[in-house]
């Protein structure tokens, strides 16, 4: 059994001609949480649609437990996600649905348990996520925090041994903040999966991930342990880590000359 | 000249968007019905969506059926009046209702309660990736969200069509009847002599289903193909009704031409 769940070999990946991507590597160890940084529009969400066979890339491949990824057929793709759990940007709960209902989707949808032990499931993950007392909420009467962990419910309703996680904290208050990255790191270590997060908060991130990878013009611009890239000289990630506005990421989009374009 | 070629480029880009189009609906409905029997395992969600589109349209459609009904009874009354075969009334009430106006009125009346809202819902579901993650948890949107809303409509439009002409023929009992006082004996007995079961009843019952499926088709493919955002669903939501009524008016020239010509 290979000690990297997940790998990314050589990967190109655009949409139309531009490519977001240019041959990209990347491993994702089993048991890690590892997370994918970088500025917004850099395509880290991309990588996570990619994994999840959503996209097709241009060049190279993603592998998942040793299957390609782009080579499954429908019934092969859907058999690898039931091994995923992924948590969306804003939970994406059914809002027709109530969060018990939310959290037992994947279980009715793929099991045949019978409804008392669907009900205790459903009962455990919200406990875990700490809203078992909002079982029989709306989705739309949740705030945004609340929303985010019973989609983290419903991520992890079926033991996945992947669990991908797009922006996690994004407009989240400190408080929920804090609870959804002890969320991660728990659940990770209790359910023994390799957990990818897709971030760009970086005081959270490098609190408790275990390898980081840097993205920047389609490419990894540095990886390491958060220890490894707090010491690291690269001007990109300077820039990144200690939020500065200008940089090797400039400030300034690529425009013609400010005095031209104000006709002076 | 190049103003020319501009012309014929747009004219090519616009007609191969329209192919583009009608190809993607194509497929939708090939898939929908691959997924069918993947949907019909979970019968209650087709049960919930009849509830939805054919239950709640129930009110819009009895009373619109009951006004057309009352003045088709007026406007006919006031002209058969003149030749002196008032009596004819019912005739003509039941017929123009269960040839026409009963599987028209009903699909463009479906068409802008129904079809909006499943357009506008499938959208929104698409823009707040709902149906993503329901990808990502193996479960197909097409058996899960677009065949439960298919069958739903194409049961659902037959039903309320039916019910249009009935109510309608009422609404023309009421005015000629009871408010104007033609004979109710030879308002029923004509109707009865003169409706066809296989001619008039059955092709207005055909034309019911293919308005059905035409606008539950178009109400689904325009929110599975809407931009995921505010402008696009609303774009969508507006095309639906464009659509579907051009398409239901168009289909009825056609299979009226077939049918009783």
């Amino acid at each position: 059994m290979s000690d990297n769940l997940i790998s990314i070999e050589n990967l190109s990946f655009g949409f139309g001609k531009t490519l977001l991507h240019k041959d990209i590597n990347m491993q994702f160890s089993r048991g890690k949480v590892s997370a994918i940084m970088g500025g917004s529009g850099c395509g880290k969400t991309t990588i996570l649609r990619l994994i999840g066979g959503q996209l097709t890339p241009n060049a190279g491949k993603v592998i998942v437990d040793g299957d390609i990824v782009h080579e499954q057929d429908r019934n092969g793709l859907y058999h690898m996600r039931r091994k995923m759990g992924m948590l969306f940007q804003h939970g994406a709960l059914f809002t027709d649905l109530s969060v018990y209902e939310n959290v037992a989707f994947p279980m009715r949808e793929h099991t045949n348990l019978p409804e008392n032990i669907i009900r205790d499931l459903v009962l455990l993950k919200l406990n875990a996520v700490g809203l078992r007392g909002a079982y029989d909420k709306m989705p739309a009467e949740l705030s945004g925090g609340m929303a985010r962990r019973v989609a983290l419910a419903r991520a992890i309703a079926l033991d996945p041994d992947i669990i991908m996680y797009d922006e996690p904290f994004a407009g989240l208050d400190p408080i929920s903040m804090a609870v959804i990255c002890d969320l991660i790191r728990t659940l990770n270590d209790a359910l023994g999966a390799t957990s990818i997060i897709v971030t760009h908060d970086v005081a959270e991130t490098f609190s408790f991930a275990d390898y980081i990878y840097f993205l920047a013009d389609g490419t990894v611009a540095a990886e390491g342990s958060p220890k490894q890239l707090m010491a690291s000289k690269l001007p990109f990630v300077k820039q990144f880590i200690h939020s500065e506005k200008d940089g090797p990421v400039p400030f300034h989009a690529d425009a013609p000359n400010y005095k031209t374009d104000l006709r002076l | 000249m190049n103003k020319l070629l501009n012309f014929f480029g747009n004219l090519g880009f616009a007609l191969r968007s329209k192919l583009y189009r009608l190809g993607a609906g194509t497929r939708l409905f090939f898939l929908t019905l691959i997924y069918s029997a993947d949907s019909f395992r979970r019968i209650h969600l087709t049960i919930r969506e009849i509830y939805y589109t054919g239950v709640l349209s129930l009110v819009i459609i009895v009373v619109s059926a009951f006004f057309v009904g009352m003045v088709l009874g007026l406007q006919g009354y006031y002209t058969l009046e003149k030749y002196g075969s008032s009596e004819a009334i019912g005739v003509l009430v039941a017929l123009a209702l269960v040839r026409e106006l009963g599987p028209v009125v009903t699909a463009l009346l479906f068409a802008g309660r129904a079809g909006t809202a499943i357009t506008a819902e499938i959208g929104l579901m698409k823009a707040t990736e709902q149906l993503s993650a329901m990808e990502m948890m193996a479960v197909s949107p097409i058996a899960r969200i677009i065949a439960p809303r298919f069958w739903a409509g194409m049961i659902s439009m037959p039903i309320l069509a039916t019910i249009f002409s009935m109510v309608g023929i009422l609404g023309g009992y009421f005015i000629a009847v009871l408010v104007i006082g033609v004979d109710e004996g030879a308002f029923w007995s004509q109707m009865q002599a003169n409706v066809d079961f296989s001619n008039d009843i059955i092709d207005g019952a055909i034309k019911s289903v293919v308005f059905g499926f035409a606008c539950t088709i178009i109400a689904l493919f325009e929110g599975f193909d809407a931009p995921p955002t505010a402008e696009g669903v609303s774009r969508a939501t507006t095309r639906t009704v464009v659509i579907s009524s051009l398409t239901v008016l168009g289909l009825d020239f056609i299979l009226t031409s077939f049918m009783f010509v």
